[in-house]
């Protein structure tokens, strides 16, 4: 194996109050690959999601999570952030009154300072800044306004691309961020993000539909059900999926 | 204790920064409060027989009216006999530059982050500064006086321009307005005075700096501000206080007068010492503003940011007399620990055609009250007055609150009056989206009540945005419960 295991999950369990949702979880993703998740509604997906990028109320009840050699569970949310993971919402929320690129400013100082190195200048800044417009093909305006404020369910969609290109994570966890997205906003994002791939990073993509995989290709594809993952394969289970559902794998589970 | 809230605790146990003394050797007048005393500020001050029986006037009328019990706000009660009403740094003369003042006090500014010195920071903006109960210096004199803008402390307008002093002092918050100001107009110590003549846009900032100093003193500013037909002025107001575990009061009074055409903006920065955060000492700020539009088409514009004092009671008010004329206020105020305000805006529509705009964001946090209080008042000539009022409220934790009071009053049919009110809560689901971007709790914090006062700090001049919202970020971050 020449990959980097970049993330490797070990019998992850987590609840939230006494609700037991993640029921043990096994996954290891190494960069340069992309991983996709999918699964019936209510199985744990965002979850996942939520409990890998820290999100307080959701109890890690059990279980081992290593990010490139650090223990992940142990840290706060923001340096996991700038350890470079990121999560595109599956519902990104609104901010009043501060734009997205007063926000990307902000967050942007905030991990080069974790990491050493200075504060962007503002030249440089709105270079990068441009460079990233482009290629997730968004406009100013947007980027201009209140974040997520009154933005189409497609905008605020494409907007958590346009963060993740500005932020170049290594692991990238994209919660549904085809949901909501028209024909051609879905092949716009689909472009950014394998822009945005290479040997250094991973991402992980949440989804229901077999379309965005024609788009971003994944490397595997795994079945979460009821908090475990039963069932991975490669690209073409995607497909079986689409057309045969999600009750074989169902008998499948309560058989076995 | 959840992140968040050790956050909290951490944010708001944050000292108050600018507590801290000065020694300069002051000259006091005895504590309390008969006409013997209004004789002593009167003398001390050298001032004519009419403004002595101008101030025992008011005093007579204050000795016979009763403190407001109305404002949504408790403390204990005030010993007015305990109080000392006036205090002067010690100064042999007076002085004629900035190089003749006092070093104590350039470093007392300095310590407050305003250099009186010309080329610093405040380039470009003129300072009257006001420390306990005497103005100090006044930068830019020269430049100003080219145009004919005056702009010089009280107590020097009573001596050089008695006429305007006798003319407007009074004229749009009369002696007897109300229990403080009938109080200020007895004591008031000094202050700043400011006339544009007809035509004039001010070429800069007019600035006055606030800060008591010596314990148990009151103080008491005055300031007028007089625009003549045609012209503009934007000024500024910021004020510090020492920490002490006693309260202090401060009672000032300000007079805008706005002629034909003419429109002042107003901008306050009030950082008064809020108490420690068990509610131990504080000022109690009790500050009558208004502002009179008495010619058609002019305008008059309050900002307010208010992060400090233990007690706030203030309505920066605008009274619409001529046609046409515009009366504006956008207000943040935020308590935190024990602090209360009690803050809104009163607008009186008397001419025709005449508009008036609120916006009031509140912010509390804490176990802190706030309570908006609006008057919107259309008088029976006024037609097609308009009004729009925004009244916003966001709280941090679930120990704090905050109200709103609107009172319409519309006496012409004509009148169109929008009031819109919400209130919310800053959400975990905010704070998470910043932490997962990377940016820690306090920043987020700030950002986020930033971004819901930014329709008033973006009505700010550019110096004094940046450094209200270093303020609200040092008063509130973190206090998400
Ligand atoms: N904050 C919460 N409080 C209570 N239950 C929760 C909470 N978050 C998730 N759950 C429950 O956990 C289960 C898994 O939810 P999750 O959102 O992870 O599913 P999902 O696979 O992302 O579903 P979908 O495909 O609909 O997005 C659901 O039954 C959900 O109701
Ligand atoms: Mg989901």
């Amino acid at each position: 194996m020449n990959y980097r295991t970049m993330l490797s999950i070990k019998n992850l369990q987590a609840k939230i109050g006494e609700k037991q949702i993640l029921n043990g979880i096994d996954l290891k993703v190494n960069a340069g690959e992309v991983h996709a998740i999918m699964g019936p509604n209510g199985s744990g997906k965002s979850t996942l999601a939520s409990v890998l990028s820290g999100r307080e109320e959701y109890e890690v009840s059990g279980g081992e999570v290593d990010f490139l050699g650090k223990d992940l569970l142990e840290l706060s949310p923001e340096d996991r952030a700038r350890e470079g993971i990121f999560m595109a919402f599956q519902y990104p929320v609104e901010i009043p009154g501060v734009s997205t690129i007063n926000f990307m400013k902000t967050a942007l100082n905030q991990i080069r300072e974790y990491r050493g190195q200075q504060a962007l200048d503002a030249v440089s800044f709105l270079q990068l800044m441009k460079e990233k417009m482009k290629l997730v093909e968004i406009d100013q305006s947007l980027l201009n306004r209140s974040l997520n404020e009154g933005f189409s369910g497609g905008e605020k969609k494409r907007n958590e691309i346009f963060q993740m290109a500005m932020l170049e994570p290594k692991l990238a966890i994209l919660d549904e961020t085809d949901s909501g997205l028209d024909i051609d906003a879905l092949r716009i994002v689909a472009n950014g993000v394998n822009k945005l791939r290479n040997k250094n990073n991973a991402t992980i993509v949440v989804t229901h539909y077999q379309r965005l995989l024609d788009y971003i290709v994944p490397d595997y594809v795994h079945v979460l059900y009821k908090g475990k993952i039963v069932k991975s394969g490669t690209k073409e289970l995607a497909l079986e999926l689409e057309a045969k559902g999600y009750d074989w794998i169902k008998s499948e589970v309560t058989v076995a | 204790m959840s992140k968040s809230n050790q956050v909290l605790e951490e944010i708001t146990s944050k000292e108050y920064e600018h507590g801290w003394t000065v020694n300069l050797e002051t000259d006091e007048a005895p504590k309390g409060l008969n006409e013997d005393i209004v004789r002593f500020i009167s003398a001390k001050k050298n001032e004519p027989e009419w403004l002595l029986e101008w101030r025992l006037k008011a005093f007579r009328q204050w000795q016979k009216m009763v403190e407001p019990k109305w404002p949504n706000v408790t403390y204990p009660a005030i010993n007015y006999q305990d109080i000392i009403y006036y205090s002067a740094p010690k100064q042999k003369v007076k002085p004629n530059s900035l190089s003749e003042v006092d070093p104590e006090l350039i470093k007392t500014f300095e310590k407050l982050g305003i250099s009186l010195t010309e080329q610093k920071r405040l380039t470009g903006v003129a300072v009257d500064a006001v420390i306990d109960s005497i103005s100090v210096a006044t930068t830019f004199k020269e430049k100003l006086s080219e145009l004919g803008v005056i702009f010089c402390s009280f107590s020097e307008a009573v001596k050089e321009h008695p006429e305007l002093i006798k003319k407007y002092l009074g004229s749009v918050v009369p002696m007897n307005d109300n229990y403080f100001a009938a109080l200020n107009s007895a004591v008031f110590s000094d202050g700043s005075f400011c006339y544009i003549p007809k035509g004039v846009r001010c070429p800069m900032e007019l600035s006055t700096y606030f800060r008591i100093n010596a314990a148990n003193t009151g103080q008491f500013e005055r300031t007028l501000i007089v625009a003549d037909e045609g012209s503009y002025v934007s000024y500024l107001e910021g004020c510090t206080a020492p920490m002490r575990d006693e309260n202090q009061l401060h009672a000032a009074v300000v007079e805008l007068y706005t002629m034909k055409g003419a429109e002042i903006k107003y901008s306050t920065v009030q950082n008064w010492y809020p108490g420690d955060k068990n509610g131990k000492g504080g000022i109690y700020n009790f500050v009558t503003k208004r502002g009179l539009c008495a010619g058609d088409h002019s305008k008059i514009s309050w900002t307010q940011v208010e992060t400090g004092s233990a007690i706030t009671w203030k309505y920066p008010s605008c009274v619409l007399k001529g046609d046409y004329s515009v009366g504006e206020f956008y207000s943040v105020a935020v308590t935190n620990n024990y602090q209360q305000a009690d803050t809104g805006t009163k607008m009186i529509h008397i001419g025709k055609n005449t508009r008036s705009r609120i916006v009031s964001k509140g912010i509390s946090a804490g176990k802190s009250q706030n309570s908006y209080r609006g008057q919107v008042h259309v008088m029976k000539r006024a037609t097609n007055a308009r009004n729009h009022s925004q009244c916003d409220s966001l709280l941090m934790g679930d120990q704090c609150g905050a109200h709103t009071f609107p009172y319409i009053d519309v006496e012409n049919n004509s009148a169109r009056i929008e009031h819109e009110a919400t209130t919310s809560k800053i959400g975990e689901d905010q704070i998470f989206y910043c932490l997962q971007r990377g940016i820690d709790e306090e920043s987020a914090v700030a950002l986020i009540v930033n971004g819901y006062a930014k329709e008033v700090l973006n009505q700010l001049p550019m110096e004094f945005a940046v450094e209200a919202q270093k303020l609200l970020a040092l008063t509130l971050e973190g206090s998400v419960g």
